[in-house]
């Protein structure tokens, strides 16, 4: 295990590489997922509303 | 009006493509880490450092190909003024920033040890580091313009003055000497890579790819519903 996370040596290097790729993609997909959802919320709130003052 | 028609069409097209590609993304993200981490020999030269390979080329792979999808969204948004395209391509740009980042940081990380440099001034890296600064320029150019119309001509005219950029990073380790090694990949007569690099290698590919059309449709989807909102505020507000 401890030679898994050395790298060979090479684990200062290796780990924050994968790490910061990971965080990013994590990050940009988890914000562009809740923005999406959080568009389509408004989106579908907005048109209830309009509908609903059209039927009363 | 009949352009309305065509994003309700992207729009369940995309619904049903998502649950494949956010599949796939996790699937072969899980695959690729396994195989690059655990299941890969390390190299005879550069030992264990050569895994960053697997997260630094599809990095800048996903880079030039991310602002070759900017280019082509702005010859269409120029040329039959598709509002589509101009969305794609504003909804593209940010992944794009991030790849070109990560190519560099990752690529950084990985010259320190295998050059004993972060950084030169070579052609390879300071032509990527020009594609992050032409990201920038494209989202900058967004935001700079009140009227959507404006904005989406001037990103498209300078997402297509930057494509001469693509060619300069795909063939400069060729044209200058650099430190950066040559195409092991996309070169004439086949990949040099040892087959068990190159599985790994072409799996992180893949995953980087499938993760941008799952990112890339939630952001178009995104930019849809704002407009659509704001066309509906509008509207209700004169009403």
């Amino acid at each position: 295990m401890t030679g898994f996370l050395d790298m060979g040596g090479y684990g200062l290097f290796v780990w924050p590489a994968y790490a910061l790729v990971f965080a990013i993609l994590f990050g940009v997909g988890l914000a562009s997922w809740r923005r999406e959802r959080q568009k389509a919320r408004l989106l579908a709130e907005f048109e209830r509303r309009r509908h609903g003052k059209g039927e009363r | 009006m009949h352009w309305l028609a065509n994003p309700a069409r992207f729009v369940r097209l995309a619904d049903r493509i998502l649950p494949f590609v956010l599949g796939a993304t996790i699937v072969l993200f899980a695959l690729g880490l396994y195989f690059a981490l655990v299941a890969s020999p390390a190299d005879y030269q550069q030992g264990d450092s050569v895994r960053i390979m697997y997260i630094h080329v599809p990095s800048a792979y996903m880079a030039s190909a991310t602002y070759l999808v900017l280019a082509v969204a702005g010859f269409v948004t120029l040329v039959w003024r598709h509002p589509l395209a101009a969305v794609a391509g504003k909804a593209a740009a940010p992944l794009g920033l991030a790849f070109t980042g990560l190519a560099l940081a990752t690529g950084s990380l990985w010259g320190k040890p295998t050059w004993g440099t972060w950084w030169v001034w070579d052609a390879r890296l300071t032509s990527v580091l020009v594609l992050f600064f032409l990201y920038l320029g494209y989202m900058a150019l967004w935001g700079a313009f009140e009227d959507r119309d404006k904005a989406s001509r001037a990103a498209s005219i300078l997402a297509l003055v930057g494509v001469v950029n693509l060619p300069i990073i795909k063939f400069s380790v060729d044209w200058w000497n650099t430190l950066h090694q040559p195409a092991s990949l996309l070169r004439a007569g086949g990949p040099t890579l040892d087959p068990s690099m190159l599985r790994p290698l072409l799996i992180m590919i893949a995953a980087f790819t499938v993760y941008f059309v799952t990112v890339w449709i939630w952001r178009i989807k995104a930019e849809l519903a704002e407009i659509k909102l704001s066309n509906l505020s509008r509207r209700g507000g004169a009403g």
